[in-house]
């Protein structure tokens, strides 16, 4: 077989490398995004000939009959998942980096090839310790992402007492075991404590995403995200391998910026969310709000389409409700009736609505909804004095007034969509019960509101029956 | 029970207390409806309309005073309306207790149970029964349709071939219900209006109505606003102010329509008669407040003058000059008070006195005077905004000026503790890392929100580039680690074909 040698597997790294950084860019906007994406499986395309024609010596046939499996149940698994699995799918793949990351690391410790002498055997020894711990917790907490995501795992959050302090315990047993490890793996042994050090990894994976619950998986899921990219460059450090190290940093600073857009979209620390629960840090004022006076005011699904028909500028407000109740097409089609008489509608997303950052755009473009009249909170918030109707579907937290208005409720400070400046507001839910956050939704009693009680999809049908 | 609905006997009131409409509503909460022949005649509801509507129609006031259990008026009632009223019926009309006291013993002599819709509370609950919005606003439209018939000139402006026309200049004194209303159909008309008012915070009502708020030079700490939303009389200064604004105005606006109502005080005189001279020959003035004795000093009651070349309109029956508007919205405002009346809907009343609203409007009830009631708990307008988000920001600055400080310190220590032990080597890849952290870091905040989810499969497929250390160790002579190479091999693959192959799905989706 051809083999190349190490300055033109360099560079195919590097041009690599730069395909996966146009990739990336390329998804500055959607004209260029599909272009970004050849870029990357160019890029990788690329790494992978390389690699396997510079550096694999032999096993050539189990190579590629893992290739060709491993391929044909991606391409299954990416033309079969439904948009509104999406997060689940994009968890459970996550797991799969993490899972690479511990077996590369295991086979490269037991690898007797290496002959790293002094302190370069200590820093290698160090970066397959935190390649493994990376790798497993990225894996564990996916995995238990996942099954919450699907609905396999309940999704309110499991606190168990005490449960900083074991958090703390798990970090310094990891450091001590690391400890450990170093200095035996120096006198040639060390697998036992490089293997228990994995099971506490795992185990800490599992009870940092069980603490969350279901309304801060976005920042879950980019967290892991960011996760899977530090396991991968951590495995770049520990191969000496730069295109690793590269793209690891890469992936890993992409998650680490979605996380902080997630919490900054809550008005909430990233400690604090990972830490689990909400209120815990805030003391007595969770039950804040709970009191409301005022009257709700029901609509029905005619009057609902003849306040839509009658309007001049609508402003739909997804929710994670619309994923649940997969009324996307629905809607599309209550907008494609709207704009054909004229009525000027737009959506806007909040940046956590939905369960990964991101969800609410996927979802709308796979019901064809022209992406031009989409927006984002802060391109249209100004703008809701303007609004005739507004349409919430599945929505609460984050059309909460009380984020503005009730400095001492726990989602105070959240940037929320201010949709009862609008002329009216419609809700569709299927009850009076709170969002996530715990909170009494005050904008369900405010005069301009209109309540549309029922399942999102079977209302919207009828609202769309009533308007054709 | 039974509902009948008189004739109103005050010579020019044309308003009726129900509608064919409503009747056939109350019907619904298990009432019987009998109207006076003719009631509704000059509001344009006729005996044959409410008769179809399932009314009966009596001949004589006299049977519906006598046989009624419940009787519905507009006009308080006259002397000889209230001798006739029983201590087993109910009234429910307008009285104004605070202004007619005879009237009010007398009724309460009776013994029979009197609701003043005037006197139902201004909480949010009971605006549907709110009838003094109801004939406030019908009055504010009705005073721009008043004016325009007595300006002999176009309220909007345009250029014609035959030259062109400024549009009217309109100025509106109050903003309550009647001034919002009177700007609104001024507005519709075309004229510029102008809109004053001693409650700061109605400004932004009027701007929402595409109307100037004209303000004072004055300081003013207080506010306007009195009890229940309604304004108050204000300080010697603050009127010293306001009477200049009002003269530099009426040099220029060509109509000026008053609203200024202060509850239970004759209306404060706004336009003196220096004001009214100095207006154009054929400018309007709409007097809303005459029945109080007027905000100008020239109006006179219930006529039409002209002074100093300007026409005075002092009418204080504008809502019975839109009878068949008035009477629908007044007779809906019945409708609720006596939807709330009747929560069974079994068309039998019960005054609860426990319900603010129905304690509120009812004056006297079984021989006893029950007016004023206790005052209602809230005010409509909150007069200072709680300032909260402020100082939780102000916090957030200041660390903001430490934080990075002390990170990038202990990331230096950290960064030259590194240095000294570390191989070079390894300080090569280093450099790698931390510059490809930042080359990360730009990337990623130019990617538009909209695609977030295709940026987590597409780094997810990339972040699958750990494959490559599984080809390394693959053809590794240790079965151990071939085959666990080739389990990485594949679970990687999976991740590669399915990340890209998802990603290009949804980015096929995003269209235009």
């Amino acid at each position: 077989m051809l083999s190349l040698n190490e300055g033109t597997i360099t560079a195919a790294y590097i041009a690599a490398t730069i395909l996966f950084i146009l990739a990336l860019g390329g998804l500055s906007n959607q004209e260029t995004a599909r272009r970004g994406n050849w870029y990357g499986i160019t890029g990788m395309a690329i790494a992978l000939v390389a690699t396997i024609f510079g550096k694999v010596t032999g096993n050539y046939a189990l190579l590629v009959g893992a290739l060709l499996i491993g391929a044909t149940i991606g391409l299954l698994l990416a033309r079969r998942v439904q948009m509104t699995q999406m997060p689940e799918l994009v968890a459970i793949l996550h797991s799969l980096v993490g899972a690479a990351a511990v077996f590369v690391g295991f086979a490269s410790f037991m690898d007797p090839n290496t002959s790293y002498t002094g302190v370069e055997k200590t820093i290698h020894n160090i970066e397959i310790y935190v390649g493994i711990l990376i790798g497993a917790v990225t894996f564990s907490g996916s995995v238990i992402a996942f099954g919450k995501l699907s609905g396999r795992i309940g999704g309110s959050p499991m606190l168990l007492p005490a449960r900083h302090w074991l958090n703390l315990l798990l970090l310094l047993g990891a450091i001590w075991f690391g400890r450990e490890f170093v200095m035996q793996a120096a006198a040639g042994g060390g697998m036992q404590p490089l293997i228990i050090m994995t099971v506490l990894a795992l185990l800490f994976g599992i009870h940092m995403v069980m603490a969350i619950g279901g309304a801060d998986m976005p920042v879950v899921v980019s967290m892991l995200n960011s996760y899977s990219g530090w396991a991968a460059s951590a495995t770049g450090f520990m191969l000496s391998n730069d295109l690793l190290i590269v793209t690891g940093a890469l992936v890993g600073s992409s998650g680490a910026i979605l996380s902080y857009i997630m919490c900054r979209a809550m008005n909430r620390k990233f400690l604090n969310v990972i830490a689990g629960g909400f209120g815990t840090g805030g003391g007595a004022s969770a039950a804040g709000g709970g009191e409301q006076e005022g009257e709700i005011s029901p609509v029905n699904a005619d009057e609902t389409a003849a306040m839509l028909a009658d309007a001049k500028e609508v402003m739909i407000i997804p929710g994670y409700g619309m994923a649940v109740a997969q009324a996307q097409h629905t809607v599309y089609e209550i907008t494609k009736a709207l704009r054909a008489k004229k009525v000027n509608v737009r959506f806007g997303i909040h940046p956590v609505a939905g369960r990964m950052p991101g969800h609410m755009n996927v979802l709308l473009a796979e019901a064809k909804v022209p992406y031009d009249i989409v927006f984002e909170m802060d391109e249209i918030n100004e703008d809701f004095p303007d609004v005739d109707v507004s349409v919430v579907i599945g929505a609460n937290d984050i059309v909460n007034p009380s984020a503005q208005e009730e400095p001492d409720s726990p989602i105070a400070g959240m940037p929320v969509l201010e949709c009862w400046k609008g002329k009216t507001t419609i809700v569709l839910k299927r009850s009076m019960a709170t969002g996530y956050a715990g909170v009494q939704n005050p904008l369900f009693f405010k005069e301009n509101t209109r309540m549309l009680f029922g399942d999102a999809k079977e209302t919207l049908d009828q609202v769309l029956k009533d308007l054709t | 029970m039974k509902i009948g609905v008189p004739k109103e006997l005050h010579a020019d009131e044309k308003r009726v207390a129900t509608t064919p409409d409503v009747a056939a509503q109350l019907m619904k909460l298990g009432f019987t409806v009998t109207v006076e022949s003719g009631a509704g005649d000059s509001a344009s509801f006729s005996d044959e309309a409410f008769k179809a509507a399932g009314c009966d129609i009596a001949a004589t006031a006299d049977s519906i005073w006598s046989d009624s259990d419940i009787i519905l008026k507009v006009r308080a009632p006259e002397e000889a309306e209230a001798a006739k009223l029983k201590a087993s019926q109910t009234l429910i009309s307008f009285v104004w207790p605070g202004q007619n006291t005879p009237l009010l013993e007398q009724l309460t002599a009776t013994g029979a149970t009197v609701m003043a819709m005037d006197s139902v509370p201004r909480i949010s609950r009971a605006q549907k029964m709110d009838a003094l919005s109801s004939m406030a606003n019908i009055g504010g439209y009705r005073a721009v349709v008043e004016a325009a018939q007595h300006f002999g000139r176009f309220f909007t402006g345009q250029i014609t071939a035959a030259g062109k026309i400024p549009p009217a200049k309109v100025m509106v004194i109050g903003a309550g219900v009647a001034g919002l209303a009177a700007i609104g159909a001024a507005k519709s008309l075309g004229a510029i209006v102008r809109a004053f008012d001693t409650r700061p915070e109605v400004k932004e009502q009027v701007e929402s109505m595409d109307a100037e708020f004209l303000m004072l030079d004055f300081e003013d700490e207080e506010g306007g606003a009195g009890e229940g939303g309604y304004a108050k009389v204000m300080s010697e200064e603050f009127i010293k102010a306001e009477m200049a604004l009002f003269a530099e105005q009426a040099e220029e606006v060509d109509i000026i329509i008053t609203t200024a109502l202060i509850p239970g005080k004759p209306a404060p005189k706004l336009i003196t008669a220096e004001m009214v001279e100095s207006m154009k020959d054929g400018s309007v003035i709409v007097d809303l407040a005459a029945e109080q004795g007027g905000n100008c000093e020239l109006t006179e009651k219930n006529e039409v003058v002209k002074r100093h070349g300007v026409t005075i309109i002092g009418y204080t029956d504008l809502p019975s000059r839109l009878a068949a508007q008035s009477s629908q919205l007044y007779a809906t405002n019945l409708r609720h008070l006596l939807t709330d009346l009747t929560p069974e809907k079994d068309g039998n009343i019960n005054v609860d006195m426990e319900d603010e609203v129905i304690r509120g409007a009812t004056i006297c009830h079984l021989g006893e005077t029950t007016w004023p009631p206790p005052a209602p708990k809230l005010s409509a307008a909150p007069q200072q905004a709680a300032p909260a988000p402020a100082p939780v920001e102000k916090e957030e600055e200041k660390r903001s000026f430490a934080g990075p400080l002390i990170a990038m310190a202990i990331g230096g220590i950290a960064l030259l503790g590194l240095g000294a032990v570390a191989p070079p080597s390894f300080m090569a890849h280093f450099t790698v890392f931390v510059l490809a952290c930042f080359v990360g870091y730009m990337v990623i905040w130019n990617v538009t929100a909209a695609l977030h989810t295709p940026l987590m499969s597409v780094t997810n497929a990339i972040s699958s580039i750990i494959i490559i250390g599984a080809l390394l160790q693959i053809s590794s002579a240790d079965p151990v680690i071939k085959w666990i190479a080739v389990g990485t091999v594949l679970i990687t693959s999976i991740n590669i074909t399915g990340g890209f192959a998802v990603t290009r799905r949804m980015l096929d989706m995003f269209r235009k």
